[in-house]
């Protein structure tokens, strides 16, 4: 624990990180560049979850396995989501989400 | 299950018959009717042996099972009983529909020989033969329903037998749709009996409706139910106004004619409302005069049809008629209640062993002459000696001469009139005895006497077809003689209808009214007088049994317990203030037919001109077929004209404005479909922000 910080300063930088991922999910037109906006997010989660339990709960361990748990997960979701990538570009030679939009009404 | 006796195989064994002819012998012209026959004998002889064994124990057996099973607090227990229900009535049926079937069966063989259709026409015999014998086995008014309309079909397909003949075709669409409407009354009837009564099981209904309140707020329904449980037996049994199918039915082959359209299935009506003559009779005591409705239309339908009788010249349109009008009677006898229900069912019994006979008899005649027209044959007796002379006996036992079979059954019904206070009816149903001898004689006559054609190539039929013949002339003979008293037991001590848990309620009541009112003390008329008339309503109420009980109510002081009447022999009784004028009026009409039609008295062409529109009107069955043609064409279109326009633009209308509404909101909504997954996370964004401030607002935390 870094006396001074405190838990409103570790929230502030997550959610800025939740945001910036955010925002990168909702403009990004390359598809790579989508998966990065999520890996952002998700890590924003994770800083959410050790701070909190860092702080608030520190003899109970959720917050960590959790994180843990969504670090696995995320490199799972990385990994389905660059085959999509991949697939999606041999599929139409582009992968810029705006033009794979075949499912509109 | 364990089964107290094999009635059931008795509808088993024509149903086997029809799977397996129909499975493999669907073309086998010599097996099929050979495999049909060999069931329906099977049959017949289990029947025989089943009502031996009633007749030892007339106890009724039941082998049910509980179809649908509900306990509630309307009804308390509430069953429907499916399975086999063996008494007296239903044993009498079972032997009266296998034995003509097998006879019919044997005469098809020779009738339909030459028929394309063979093996068809046995499939669907076979059928029937199944449908009826379930029919008459029910347990319940819900079975009995189901093969109500099993033979309901039977008879269409039968009627409909000569498919490629347009008269067949529209004359089994009308036998269809007639009946549906009778059977709609039936099932409202079926369902308002289980609703009100809480059974709708045969053996149920007596101890049942033994507690139903004869006044109060209760007394309408049951009044409602007899009659509308009536409205299927006018369908089935052809009475007026539902008769106009009966006639055209006649488009079958004649075997079927005998065995559908005038031994069983047209009795079945007869036989339901002899089933449920429970709901009839506490009707009569507690609500409206339902029993009374019957007689009128049975009593009018008997002489309506007799007279048309008279002037037709289709041998088997005569018959028909014929038919109708022995329906009537059954009818009338059974309205007046009491002994007049076994009459009924006695008349049930023999007209259908000698209307089988009439009916196999034309068909032989048709067979032989291959026309139905009356003015076509003549002199038959000397070149088909048989089919003559056996039909002889049918006409002797139809015009109720004695000892022949209608004698003892119209005797019993016009003593029953009598008995019970009928006099108006008593006189048509004797007026009715004298047209329906009348017009069989004139048949016989016009078939089978006088000059006839002497080119002619007309020939006895082969022993297939002569050999049913016989034996239904013999039982004409003497199927009326089961009336007799035969070691202390007849017909009637075997089926019997009487009033007797009602009188014991009749008396209850009139006790408990005593009670309430000091100043009637054991009067018990004045004690029901004074809630007022419904049993007036029961001035048919003249049973030997509540005869007694009247009697006996003048003269007892204290009214205890309802006097059990000595057990009387219910034999056939010789009144012979009813036998004697019954005889001379049948002779009477036979001895008009012979001086009109054998000795021409007057030529009948002359008189039908002298009746001028009377007899038009006649000849014309009374327009009803045009009458109801023209309430097609007038009411009915323009009623269903109007209803289709509701339907067609309101109904319609409403649901296309729906559909409409929703295509438009569709294309409107399917812009917001981009495919576009950014836009879609763009939109939960949007969805969550939202929620989550409504979220903080409510909560107040913001």
């Amino acid at each position: 624990m870094i006396p001074g910080i405190t838990l409103d300063h570790y929230l502030l930088l997550s959610a800025a990180l939740f945001s910036i991922g955010l925002f990168g999910v909702l403009t990004r037109r390359n598809a790579v560049g989508v998966l990065m906006g999520l890996e952002l997010m998700l890590n924003a989660v994770n800083l959410n979850l050790v701070a909190f339990n860092g702080l608030l709960h520190r003899s109970a361990l959720g917050g960590q396995m959790l994180s843990l748990f969504t670090i696995t997960i995320a490199a799972a979701e990385a990994t389905v989501g660059l085959a999509l990538v991949v697939s999606l570009f041999r599929a139409r030679r582009s992968v810029r989400v705006d033009e794979a939009d075949l499912l509109k009404g | 299950m364990h089964f107290s006796n094999p009635s059931y195989l008795v509808p088993l064994l024509p149903l086997g018959g029809f799977l397996i002819n129909f499975l493999f012998f669907r073309k086998r012209r010599d097996v099929a009717p050979l495999l049909a026959l060999l069931a329906v004998t099977a049959a017949f002889g289990l029947s025989l042996w089943l009502a031996l064994g009633v007749m030892a124990d007339p106890a009724p057996k039941l082998d049910s099972l509980d179809w649908l099973s509900v306990t509630n607090q309307v009804f308390g227990h509430f069953s429907i009983q499916v399975g086999t229900l063996l008494d007296p009535l239903s044993a009498l049926m079972l032997v009266v529909v296998t034995g003509v079937s097998a006879l019919v069966h044997l005469y098809s063989l020779g009738y339909m020989h030459e028929e394309e259709g063979l093996a068809r026409f046995f499939l669907y015999l076979g059928l029937f033969t199944f449908s009826m014998l379930g029919l008459v086995l029910s347990p319940s008014l819900y079975q009995m329903y189901i093969f109500w309309e099993l033979v309901g079909l039977c008879s269409y397909l039968l009627i409909g037998f000569y498919y490629d003949k347009p008269s067949a075709n529209q004359a089994s669409k009308k036998a269809f749709v007639v009946n549906r409407v009778g059977d709609l009354g039936m099932f409202f009837g079926i369902l308002f009996l289980s609703y009100y009564l809480g059974t709708a099981n045969f053996l149920e209904l007596g101890p049942k409706l033994a507690g139903w309140p004869l006044f109060g707020p209760a007394w309408l329904p049951l009044g409602a139910v007899a009659l509308l449980l009536f409205m299927g037996a006018v369908g089935k049994s052809a009475q007026f106004p539902l008769h106009v199918w009966l006639p055209d039915a006649m488009e079958g082959p004649t075997p079927v004619s005998a065995l559908i359209h005038a031994a069983t299935m047209v009795a079945a009506g007869v036989f339901m409302v002899a089933r449920t003559y429970a709901v009839f009779d506490t009707a009569l005591l507690s609500s409206v005069d339902a029993p009374f409705v019957v007689a009128c239309v049975g009593g009018f339908t008997s002489i309506f049809a007799a007279t048309i009788a008279c002037t037709q010249f289709d041998i088997k349109r005569v018959l028909a008629y014929s038919t109708l009008s022995q329906l009537g009677y059954m009818v009338l006898a059974l309205g007046v209640g009491g002994l007049g229900v076994t009459a009924g069912v006695f008349h049930l019994f023999t007209h259908a062993c000698f209307k089988a006979l009439l009916f196999l008899g034309s068909g032989s005649v048709i067979h032989a002459v291959h026309s139905n027209d009356l003015r076509q044959m003549g002199g038959l007796r000397k070149r088909m000696p048989v089919t003559a002379w056996t039909f002889l006996a049918g006409c002797v036992a139809i015009a109720g001469v004695p000892p022949l079979a209608g004698f003892f059954s119209k005797d019993e019904i016009l003593a029953a009139l009598k008995e019970t206070g009928h006099p108006g009816l008593y006189i048509l149903a004797s007026v009715v005895a004298f047209f329906t001898a009348f017009y069989m004689f004139r048949l016989y006559f016009l078939a089978f006497e006088g000059e006839g054609d002497p080119h002619s190539h007309a020939h006895e039929s082969p022993a297939t077809m002569t050999i049913p013949l016989v034996v239904l002339a013999l039982c004409s003979v003497a199927a009326g003689w089961a009336s007799l008293p035969g070691n202390g037991r007849s017909f009637g001590d075997y089926i019997h209808f009487e009033r007797g848990a009602q009188v014991q309620a009749d008396w209850t009541r009139a006790t408990d009214l005593a009670a309430v009112h000091p100043e009637a003390q054991g009067d018990y008329r004045a004690a029901t007088a004074l809630w007022a008339t419904p049993l007036d309503g029961a001035k048919g109420l003249s049973s030997t049994a509540s005869a007694a009980a009247l009697s006996a109510t003048a003269s007892a002081a204290v009214p205890v317990a309802a006097p059990v009447p000595a057990p009387e022999s219910r034999a056939f009784k010789l009144d012979l203030g009813v036998a004697v004028p019954a005889t001379l009026i049948g002779l009477a009409g036979i001895l008009l037919a012979f001086g009109v039609y054998r000795r021409r008295w007057v030529d009948p062409a002359r008189v039908a001109a002298g009746l001028g529109p009377i007899y038009t009107l006649v000849y014309n069955k009374y327009y009803v077929d045009e009458f109801y043609r023209w309430m097609m064409d007038h009411v009915y279109y323009a009623v269903s004209g109007a209803i289709a326009w509701f339907d067609r633009h309101v109904v319609d209308g409403l649901m296309n404005g729906l559909a409409w509404a929703a295509q438009f909101l569709g294309a409107g909504l399917r812009k917001a479909q981009t495919g576009r997954v950014q836009a879609y996370a763009l939109g939960m964004l949007a969805g969550l922000l939202i929620l989550v401030f409504t979220a903080m607002k409510l909560l107040g935390s913001y």
